[in-house]
């Protein structure tokens, strides 16, 4: 496999052929924030949080591959701000109760709010009139925290390969649903990698929220990008 | 026509307070009431949510309490994920829940005996105000007040050592406990450098009582004479009758001691209680409904509970108890300022219980959780450190919560509060129109023996303004809703 060799912010790095920036920064020690991106699932380009500068161009850093000779800007004031306003704007555009929410602690969008030192946001809070889908069985959609990835609609899908989650409705009013039927059949272990795998607390697995005792959650000790940060 | 004075607002009392004192005709007073204005919609924001949020979410009720209406809800949801109450759960969940209730009880009852009592008691109650409060105290008697200080941080490390937070903490869940006690969390609070170990606690909660007795002894006359007046008295007590704060069954009895509600099960509490509401008040008026709504009302918290259990089952709060008991020769004491004195014991028993409940290997074991046949109701009570706590909780299908009923300790204090309000404004009052300095303290005095948390007392009625606070992990406001 032919290796690429290329910069970020100054660093040099070393990249193999057909990777994304996203995965190759990794690779080299280097986080560039994520949300619709999960690792093996088809990256999709959605939330924009991963964007860069490529030879002075604004790029989704999870879906432009890494090419020989290329610089990459990443972690600069002006794209950091930029993130941090995708964040704000994520959290005014639906309803995120951190303090009473299960997924607290382990929720990519508050770690982010985190990183980033996100305060009061610069923008209004909309307070949309969204629901929780209780309708199903081995789950909850908590539309009030979707932010749209995603990640659900790509990454789960039954064992002969159907989708089980899908987007209605569209821009604002687009909603994440499950197809009941499947969504009936799903196994405790599909159930909760749908859970785990939703970067907020949208989706639910019934019946075992807090679980984790404070302390032992994901983000209570280390910020998100620790773990890649060399 | 009446006259009505208004006193606001009461200070060192949790939230908003409002009297009014109600003269009649001949410029006597009447009657004199004590407004909640404190309301935040809570049975009604937690219409929808799934059952296993309501003892995190509920937290949101207060900054005051948080830990009992966390686990007032984790007690009903146990009931609705079938694993019974109280001693349903394994050894190990239900002795977490023990330890993190006491550990709050006796971070509670040490403030409200440091902040809100202790200035009364060095001070006295005619003192300046100026130098009757706890910054008082701090200046003058700096032993105390370091005292205080560290009774409350251990009660609070308690709580996060059960919890996982000193304040909203997501420890309870449905059917047990997310988190047991390490080796490492056990020796701290036994053997912790001094004096942060549960040996100098008790030193100093029995220091606390024997002040108590001494200020007492010489102020008799204020202590024995001040807003008396009969009630009934209403708690839990365990099957056996002991003093428990965390479990048991619906004693009641009236001001002579007869037993009126005779040790039943709580699951069915709205047999025997009901809810008054009245024009005047946006919180409901609780009673006995065996009594009717005149004189079914009743008293909770520390004097009503050592009015209802037979005896407290750890040995240096029992002690204090008899001497207690022996005061009144046995019978229901019905002395508002007496208040003090049992909460007093009831921190010494929070602290021995504490440390035998760290003494206890269950404490440390890995069985955390119970469930068993899912029922869609669920009713939890609990003595919190000011009273009786009811939640009560109805589910559906999918496992939303459709109905929400709580009455809150200060709620059922709300008839004895009025009662030694009014009690206290007519003793002092002049003949003249006016509200006078004593005036003013004595109502103060009366109600903060009650330590109302009026920050909690939340029963929705309908057309009630809403408003909805969002605090985050730091706790800075994120979000008001007002409806
Ligand atoms: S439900 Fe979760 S995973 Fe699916 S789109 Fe919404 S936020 Fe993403
Ligand atoms: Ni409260």
């Amino acid at each position: 496999m032919s290796k690429i060799t290329f910069e970020i912010d100054g660093k040099e790095c070393t990249g193999k052929a057909g990777q994304t920036i996203v995965e190759a920064a990794r690779d080299n020690g280097i986080y560039i924030p994520v949300l619709c991106w999960y690792e093996g699932m088809k990256p999709a380009g959605i939330c924009r949080i991963c964007t860069v500068r490529v030879g002075g161009r604004f790029m989704a850093a999870c879906t432009t591959p890494v090419a020989e000779g290329m610089i990459v800007e990443n972690e600069i004031p002006e794209l950091e701000d930029m993130r941090k306003a995708i964040v704000e704007m994520l959290f005014v555009e639906g309803n995120h109760m951190c303090p009473t929410c299960e997924k607290s602690g382990n929720c990519e969008l508050q770690a982010l709010g985190y990183r980033y030192g996100l305060m009061a946001p610069r923008f209004p809070y909309l307070f949309p009139k969204r629901k929780m889908d209780a309708t199903y069985t081995k789950i909850m959609i908590d539309t009030n925290r979707c932010v749209q990835c995603r990640r659900c609609v790509r990454g789960i899908v039954t064992k002969d390969g159907k989708h089980i989650f899908s987007m209605t409705n569209r821009s604002g009013h687009s909603t994440i649903v499950a197809d009941p039927q499947l969504e009936s059949k799903m196994s405790d272990e599909l159930a909760k990698k749908a859970m785990d795998q939703c970067p907020v607390g949208a989706i639910l697995k019934k019946e075992v929220g807090f679980a984790v005792p404070i302390g032992k959650r994901k983000y209570d000790v280390t910020p998100i990008g620790s773990e890649i940060q060399k | 026509m009446a006259r009505k004075i208004t006193i606001e607002p009461v200070t060192r009392v949790e939230g908003h307070g409002k009297v009014t004192i109600h003269l009649d005709d001949n410029n006597n007073v009447a009657q004199s009431r004590l407004h909640i204005v404190e309301f935040r919609g809570f049975e009604r924001f937690v219409q929808g949510r799934p059952y296993w949020e309501a003892p995190v979410l509920v937290q949101r009720l207060c900054g005051i309490c948080p830990v009992s209406h966390h686990l007032a809800a984790a007690k009903a949801m146990d009931v609705i994920v079938g694993a019974g109450t109280g001693d349903g759960l394994t050894p190990t969940g239900e002795k977490m829940r023990r330890l993190m209730h006491y550990g709050q009880t006796f971070q509670s009852h040490t403030l409200h005996f440091f902040h809100l009592c202790s200035p009364d008691l060095l001070f006295g109650v005619d003192a300046d105000p100026a130098i009757r409060n706890v910054i008082g105290v701090a200046l003058e008697h700096k032993d105390l007040a370091v005292q205080a200080v560290m009774m409350r941080k251990f009660g609070q490390e308690i709580i996060r050592a059960t919890a996982g937070k000193k304040i909203h903490g997501t420890g309870a869940i449905p059917g047990g406990i997310n988190k047991s006690l390490s080796d490492e969390e056990r020796d701290e609070f036994l053997k912790g450098a001094d004096p942060l170990n549960i040996d100098k606690m008790i030193s100093w909660a029995q220091a606390a009582v024997d002040l108590f007795k001494d200020f007492h002894s010489k102020n008799k006359d204020m202590i024995d004479n001040f807003a008396v007046f009969p009630s009934n008295h209403l708690s839990l007590v365990r099957k056996d009758g002991a003093l428990d704060l965390y479990h048991g069954v619906l004693r009641a009895v009236d001001s002579e001691g007869k037993k009126i509600l005779n040790d039943v099960d709580y699951q069915d509490y709205y047999n025997h209680i009901g809810e008054e509401v009245k024009n005047w008040s946006y919180m409901k008026f609780p009673y006995l409904k065996s009594i009717g709504k005149k004189d079914g009302w009743y008293t909770v918290g520390p004097l009503a509970r050592l009015n209802t259990c037979d005896f407290i089952p750890t040995p240096l709060a029992q002690k204090e108890f008899e001497q207690y008991k022996a005061y009144t020769n046995g019978k229901p004491n019905n002395m508002s300022m007496h208040m003090h004195w049992a909460r007093l014991i009831e921190n010494l028993h929070a602290a021995e219980m504490i440390k035998e409940l760290l003494n206890d290997k269950d404490i440390q074991g890995k069985n955390l959780v119970t469930k068993g046949k899912k029922v869609n109701e669920g009713v939890g009570l609990l003595e919190a450190p000011r009273g009786t706590l009811f939640h009560h909780y109805k589910i559906n299908e999918q496992d939303q919560i459709v109905m929400a009923n709580l009455i809150v300790s200060t709620t059922n204090n709300n008839e004895p509060m009025n009662r030694a309000v009014t009690h206290v404004a007519k003793s002092v009052f002049t003949g003249k129109p006016e509200i006078t300095e004593g005036m003013m303290n004595s109502v103060e005095v009366a109600i903060r023996a009650y330590d109302p948390c009026l920050s909690c007392a939340t029963h929705a009625l309908g057309e009630m303004p809403l408003e909805v606070s969002m605090f985050d992990a730091r706790g800075d406001i994120i979000d008001v809703k007002r409806k």
